[in-house]
């Protein structure tokens, strides 16, 4: 009996011991509740804003940014976008869904087609054009510093007596 | 000023001229071409254009093209949801389609520059029957000369442009296209 009395003390003497534990131990239960709910709710965790997608996306029939662009039509992109970041989309995500819908002139990009290419070969043109000027020029203008050199012209001539002052500064580093 | 080369002002003047050049082919290039208009101005009529691209569905379940359509009088309409005069002549379309369908005809939508959910609301809020296909690259609407939108061609039974409405169309375009389907 007073073993069994015994036992019954040490249970109630570790409940009391462990109820100050109780209230974390229920909010410890009540986590895995909230995070089983998680992927229930409506909204997800937006991973861009519209401010950083519109100036990297055109207005399709305004061929202007977005950002910067107020026709009826642009009015439904922001829409459109702002759904997709309510999705909780990427940039990268939300930019393959607009050339999905818009084609890929919705991008701030020329084409690789056509007249759009002349966005990429101009400047190589230009370049390259630069290029053979340099290489054109650049023998005349060895040539020109070579002539100044032998001649001397833009060297000017030291006096005697700066010549013999050199030579003295120079012989205290022999 | 013998030693002076006159080859690189010369260079550089080339490239300026050519750079010039460009600009005016590029400004020349990308009006929307008006080739059909001037041929139906001229009595002929053209072949539709890129009636064989392939295009989407709106509803989904795959792709067709204008050429499947070969052998019907189409009212080609070009259309976005966010266009105004697209909401006004959206019930004009439709009741030209309960009398086309009579005679194997057919309105045939293209959508051009727009999102899918808002063109599959736009068909569901003015009870829209007829087919709808999607052009996202708008190589198929830039075939046309459209830009703008709306825009509508009738197109006969072989394949061929017979009118044109650019803008919003009115009730005596539709008739034509409805007594061409009569006719033939």
């Amino acid at each position: 009996m007073s073993a069994t009395r015994r036992t019954m003390m040490a249970v109630v003497a570790l409940a009391l011991a462990l109820s100050p534990m109780l209230p974390s131990a229920q909010a410890g239960a009540a986590t895995p509740r909230t995070n089983t709910a998680a992927p229930h709710t409506t909204t997800a965790t937006p991973r861009t804003t519209l401010l950083a997608i519109e100036h990297q996306v055109m207005c399709v029939t305004c061929k202007i940014p977005l950002n910067v662009a107020e026709s009826p039509q642009s009015t439904r992109e922001r829409v459109y976008i702002r759904g997709l970041i309510a999705e909780g989309q990427t940039e990268a995500q939300i930019k393959n869904s607009l050339v999905a819908q818009y084609g890929p002139s919705v991008l701030d990009l020329p084409g690789t087609k056509g007249f759009d290419l002349a966005a990429y070969l101009v400047p190589a043109a230009v370049v390259l054009a630069l290029l053979a000027l340099l290489v054109l020029l650049l023998p005349s203008w060895r040539r020109h510093a070579r002539t100044r050199a032998s001649t001397g012209v833009d060297v000017p001539k030291l006096s005697a007596d700066d010549a013999a002052r050199l030579d003295a500064d120079l012989a205290h580093f022999d | 000023m013998a030693g002076k080369r006159p080859y690189i002002p010369i260079a550089v003047g080339v490239l300026g001229a050519a750079l010039v050049g460009l600009l005016v082919y590029g400004i020349a290039t990308q009006a929307p071409s008006r080739s059909l208009d001037e041929a139906l101005r001229h009595g002929t009529h053209p072949p539709a254009p890129s009636a064989d691209q392939m295009l989407p569905r709106l509803s989904g379940g795959g792709s067709t093209s204008l050429a499947a359509y070969r052998g019907k009088v189409v009212v080609l309409n070009f259309w976005a949801s966010w266009c105004e005069p697209c909401q006004e002549e959206a019930p004009k379309l439709e009741r030209a389609q309960q009398q086309l369908q009579r005679h194997n005809g057919t309105v045939l939508g293209v959508t051009y520059l727009d999102v899918t959910p808002d063109s599959l609301s736009f068909v569901k809020r003015y009870h829209l029957t007829y087919p709808n296909l999607r052009d996202t690259s708008g190589e198929f609407t830039h075939s046309y000369g459209t830009d703008q939108l709306p825009e509508s061609f009738v197109i006969d039974r072989n394949g061929h442009v017979v009118a044109i409405s650019r803008g919003e169309i009115d009730e005596a375009f539709l008739n034509r296209a409805v007594s061409l389907a009569e006719r033939s």
